[in-house]
């Protein structure tokens, strides 16, 4: 009966509906009195809103209604709320400006939404939205991080001097400044880590309602966190009573971090869809996702590590500059300062790191976690330098990272996080051994034969997931614990439906987690649903980013599966006339201890719901059980990538001849999934670092990369067949013992290849993305310098 | 997109009759192009005449003189054509390199040489090979035709209804994709015509396709990958993007010719 399932290569079982066009998708809904929201957007950077004359617009076939700024401040509609508080360097909270949900006096980045036009048909709102007159006074914009710091910039926000949000800062400054002091070499290196645009193939979509007959409202919408959508927006912005409002994600095609957030449209179409008491829908083109999702990335940054004369690394100094776009998204201003600088350690016993960090507001569109989310920044920054280091210390890199290695567990970084197990070195062996670095000389004389340049690099990677034990998450700023709730609600036959807090929306949860179920309670993967995606089913969620969910959600599944057990238990206790110590649970069967005597979980089910006889003073009928679970410690999921390529010096087009990755994400419950999350991870990193680049125009704070034809989307042809694998140190501190593996590859990815091309290459000094061009250009350069 | 009346032609003239009815009527001849720009309300034509249904402006005919195609040819349909692959290959592997699957079912040799955009692949075979244009007025020769950045000799109300290539001794394209479009960055179109006379066209580089003739003239003398090696074509007034800068692209202009008379020789 009992079939084990963790560590099965289970197929996915929601690939039928998705491949086969079953899939349920906001868009997909369309609902009685259905009308069309479109959004009147600035297409200017930056520019004071002089009016906005809707009365044309209003007269336009079709029209159900139209809001701007002006309605939304006197309906005394709060902004978009920020979760994540942090404190400057000088004691000062952080600086958050408004952030309504339609322009009110100022529009701040192209994209920026004016106005909402309702209509009966979508081709008529659009129609209408032409007719909006907005009359712009234009002003001058910034759209570079360091340049809105300098003087004279111009201001984003009035009330927010320089542009700078907060200065903030982790590490002891002292103790790595005199760590400098006695270095025998400092290597230096500045980065930019590009701005990346998200890019999910389904675009963010909303349908709200509004029923009269109870005064509630139903909001579809394309998220990752429907509870936290739900809360942001009742308790922050609306003041709705949380009871009255239903948040639904249903089938979500992707998401990426993009998808955490709370947007200006999810508000303005449940809002109005009262003031025009019909449902509202409104999915956005692909071009408005370009200018109004929350991108990724966008940092400036200097690092300087120092190192013994044996190698040693003796403290990292890092400074940045982060780019926040026009308004703090939700977790924006937590990217680069606990998402980032606590991973500066990666794997390796630094014993003294000090980091600063200066967020900064400029006429773009918010920045916010994307895919990794600070971590992917911390190892590019690590992990370069490391690189770079050995190189200049002729120091094989490979040998320079094992000299620095962590190699007792738990270890306290001095930059907050106490990782609690791992095993650097394994994984760093294993990549070696796949990706034949031993015979890579050899291959590198080859290709120069055929007038080619061939490099390899490596990165060690770590990261910090399963987030977040809420106490450290408080401490560090965030205005909401960080714990997931699940419910194992287990029916009269024995099947068993499960809600969880964690959204899917391409991880294969339904899988993994029914994997999860079914192994605990030996039953059929068959018997087991999973639910999520539904604030009226679920009872509470925090959602899915930063790896949590089989790390965090699933715990919180398991935790409700014990107290199942433990509640089968009393009533097996109950049927079999047994003292409840003496009944045993396994292969889904109550037994009392050794005797042959034994209930099955079916059974147990089904007395649980016909209690005759419970002695109702110590049993309850039913077979129901919830639990939260806040974790105790983040999860540590690390690894090694080596990556080879072959530049053509004529053409400046690298190609990724090999690519290695080697994750430790400690206990496996599905393997195909997992790899499959890291060939995902890889081609996102690896996307970001040879092609993908959100780039605005300086002088008129345009997006240049606004569509598919200027952002460069990595595809199958660009990608190598990867080689991976695993070596695995169990979490200890979660009874699965699960690290979570959604992120490493677009973490570990992008200094894998960059080192393999400065290697090819010939220099330290290259950034992201390795375009054709950029290499060439790079190239040129360096012959000039030789000729010179 | 705005409301359009959809019309279908039965023929070329039929075409050019409906054309004359009305200011703002438009060809759709695939519509890769048209239908995007009319998507993002770009162009707002009163009438689309869709020139699917032409069985006039269809057929792929080789004879001695060469390759004609109808106008309406898919670019799927030059791809795969038997005929085409053993009289041109140039042109049959040209147009299986154009955009993706889709784009090659709808797109047609026509659309695309009307439409002249600076980045499509045809109008460097229609140069290259020195094609000649027909329409349902007149012949154009192909030195006549590409005129500028989405400019050409059409008059308004001429449709081109088929292009006949002369088959050449040999000829190969080599494109330099944009990493995002995958459109020609710079394509390169280098043949050796039956009377020995050499023409190399270039594509993407430039507002228009252009002809280079430092390198015609080398390669008439020596038909080989050297003779153009180190000839540098100028930077000036070529496109210059987040993609490429126009003496990367200038570069590249030698590096493709040089690569398309590799092939061609080979």
């Amino acid at each position: 009966m009992a079939t084990p399932y963790i560590g099965v290569p289970v197929q996915r079982r929601e690939d039928l509906r998705f491949l086969t066009g079953a899939g349920n998708y906001t868009d997909d809904l369309t609902l009685p009195g259905q009308t069309h929201a479109v959004f009147v957007r600035s297409p200017h950077a930056h520019a004071r809103i002089r009016s906005v004359k809707t009365a044309a617009a209003a007269r336009a076939p079709g029209v159900v209604g139209i809001f701007t700024g002006e309605d939304v401040a006197a309906a005394r509609i709060n902004g978009l709320p920020c979760g994540w508080l942090i404190h400057g360097t000088d004691g000062q909270p952080m600086k958050e400006p408004a952030h309504p949900i339609l322009a009110q006096g100022k529009v701040r980045h192209a994209g920026d939404p004016v106005a909402v036009v309702i209509a009966e048909s979508l081709a008529q709102a659009r129609d209408a939205a032409e007719r909006v007159e907005v009359d712009y006074d234009l002003l001058p914009s910034v759209v570079d991080s360091v340049e809105a710091l300098k003087p004279g910039a111009p201001l984003v926000h009035d009330d927010v001097a320089a542009n700078r949000c907060y200065t903030w800062a982790i590490g002891d400054k002292a103790a790595t400044d005199a760590a400098f002091a006695s270095a025998a070499h400092v290597t230096t290196l500045e980065f930019q880590n590009n701005r990346l645009i998200p890019n999910p193939i389904e675009p963010r979509a909303v349908n709200a309602t509004y029923s009269r007959a109870d005064d509630s409202y139903t909001l579809h919408v394309s998220n990752q966190n429907p509870h936290v959508e739900r809360l942001l927006m009742c308790a922050f912005v609306l003041g709705l009573p949380e009871h009255k409002v239903r948040v639904v994600a249903p089938d979500v095609g992707g998401g990426f971090g993009s998808k955490i957030y709370l947007y200006a449209e999810d508000v303005v179409l449940t809002w109005a869809s009262k003031k025009v008491n019909r449902p509202i829908k409104w999915t956005a083109e692909r071009s408005e996702s370009f200018l109004t999702d929350a991108h990724g990335r966008d940092h400036h940054t200097r690092a300087q590590l120092a190192l013994d004369r044996d190698g040693r690394f003796l403290a990292l100094r890092v400074d940045t500059k982060a780019n926040m776009g026009a308004y703090l998204s939700t977790f924006a201003s937590a990217v680069p300062t606990i998402l980032y600088a606590t991973l500066l350690a990666g794997q390796y016993a630094t014993p003294h790191i000090h980091c600063e960090v200066t967020a900064v507001f400029t006429n773009t569109a918010p920045v916010d976690a994307y895919r990794g989310a600070g971590r992917p920044e911390a190892t590019y920054v690590v992990e370069r330098i490391v690189e770079a280091a050995a190189r200049e210390m002729k120091i094989d890199p490979a040998a320079l990272r094992r000299r620095n290695f962590i190699r007792s567990f738990p270890y306290q970084t001095p930059v907050a996080l106490l990782y609690d197990t791992g095993d650097y070195e394994a994984t760093l062996d294993r990549a070696i051994e796949m990706a034949d670095v031993a015979g890579f000389p050899a291959r590198r004389a080859e290709a120069a034969r055929r007038g080619k340049l061939r490099g390899l690099g490596y990165a060690c990677y770590i990261e910090a997931c399963g987030i977040a034990p809420s106490s450290v998450a408080g401490s560090l700023g965030a205005r909401a614990g960080l714990f997931e709730a699940g419910e194992v609600r287990v029916h009269p036959t024995g099947k068993v439906t499960v809600f969880t807090g964690s959204h899917a929306h391409g991880q294969g949860h339904e899988t993994t987690f029914a994997q999860v179920v079914a192994d605990r309670l030996g039953i059929s993967m068959d018997d087991v649903e999973i639910v999520h995606g539904d604030t009226s089913k679920v009872l509470f969620g925090m959602g899915t980013y930063g790896s949590r969910s089989l790390a965090v959600g699933g715990t919180a599944i398991v935790k409700a599966l014990d107290k199942v057990v433990a509640k089968g238990r009393k009533i097996a206790a109950h049927l079999l006339e047994a003292a409840e110590s003496d009944i045993e649970f396994a292969d889904g069967q109550f037994r009392v201890a050794g005797t042959d005597r034994s209930k099955a979980f079916a059974e147990i089910a089904l007395t649980a719901y016909v209690p005759h006889n419970f002695p109702h003073d110590k049993l309850e009928p039913g077979l129901n059980e919830n639990a939260f679970y806040d974790p105790s410690n983040f999860t540590f999921p690390a690894g090694t990538y080596v990556c080879e390529v072959e530049v053509d010096p004529e053409t400046g087009i690298v190609r990724i001849e090999r690519f290695v990755a080697v994750d430790d994400f400690g206990n496996i419950i599905n393997p195909m999934i997992v790899e499959g999350q890291v060939h995902g991870g890889l081609v996102q990193g690896l996307g970001q670092a040879m092609n993908e680049c959100g780039i605005y125009d300086s002088g008129s704070g345009q997006l240049t990369t606004g569509t598919f034809l200027d952002y460069c989307m990595p595809r199958a042809d660009d990608m190598p067949s990867f080689q991976v694998d695993t070596r695995s140190t169990p979490c200890t501190h979660n009874p699965l013992g699960v690290k979570g593996c959604g992120e490493a590859g677009a973490i570990g990815s992008p200094p894998a290849l960059m080192n393999a091309i400065t290697d090819a290459l010939g220099v330290a000094d290259f950034a992201m993305p390795a375009t054709p061009q950029r290499v060439w250009a790079t190239l040129q350069q360096a012959q000039r310098k030789q000729a010179a | 997109m705005y409301a359009f009346r959809y019309q279908t032609a039965s023929s070329a003239a039929d075409a050019a009759s409906r054309l004359a009815a009305h200011e703002d009527a438009k060809l759709l001849a695939g519509g890769q192009t048209m239908i995007a720009s009319m998507k993002l309300r770009l162009a707002s034509p009163s009438d689309l005449i869709d020139l699917a249904g032409a069985a006039d402006l269809r057929g792929i005919t080789v004879d001695a003189r060469g390759v004609t195609l109808g106008a309406m040819s898919r670019h799927a349909e030059v791809a795969r054509s038997a005929e085409v692959q053993k009289a041109l290959p140039v042109l049959a592997k040209l147009a299986g390199g154009i955009g993706d699957r889709m784009v090659r079912n709808m797109g047609t040799m026509g659309g695309s040489v009307a439409n002249n955009d600076p980045a499509a692949d045809y109008p460097a075979a229609v140069l290259g090979l020195n094609a000649t244009v027909t329409t349902t007025t007149r012949s154009i020769a192909a030195d006549d035709f590409f005129l500028g950045m989405y400019e050409t000799a059409l008059q308004p109300g001429e449709i081109i209804t088929s292009i006949s290539f002369p088959i050449p001794k040999r000829a190969a394209y080599m494109k330099f994709k944009n990493p995002a479009s995958r459109y020609a960055m710079v394509g390169v179109l280098v043949a050796q015509l039956a009377d020995g006379s050499v023409r190399v066209a270039v594509t993407g580089a430039g507002p228009v396709v252009f002809r280079v003739a430092a390198m015609e003239k080398a390669l008439e003398a020596s038909f080989t990958p050297a003779a153009v090696a180190s000839i540098k074509v100028p930077a000036d007034g070529l496109n210059a993007d987040i993609h490429a800068q126009a003496d990367y692209r200038a570069h590249l202009i030698t590096v493709m010719a040089k690569r398309a008379v590799e092939a061609a020789l080979a």
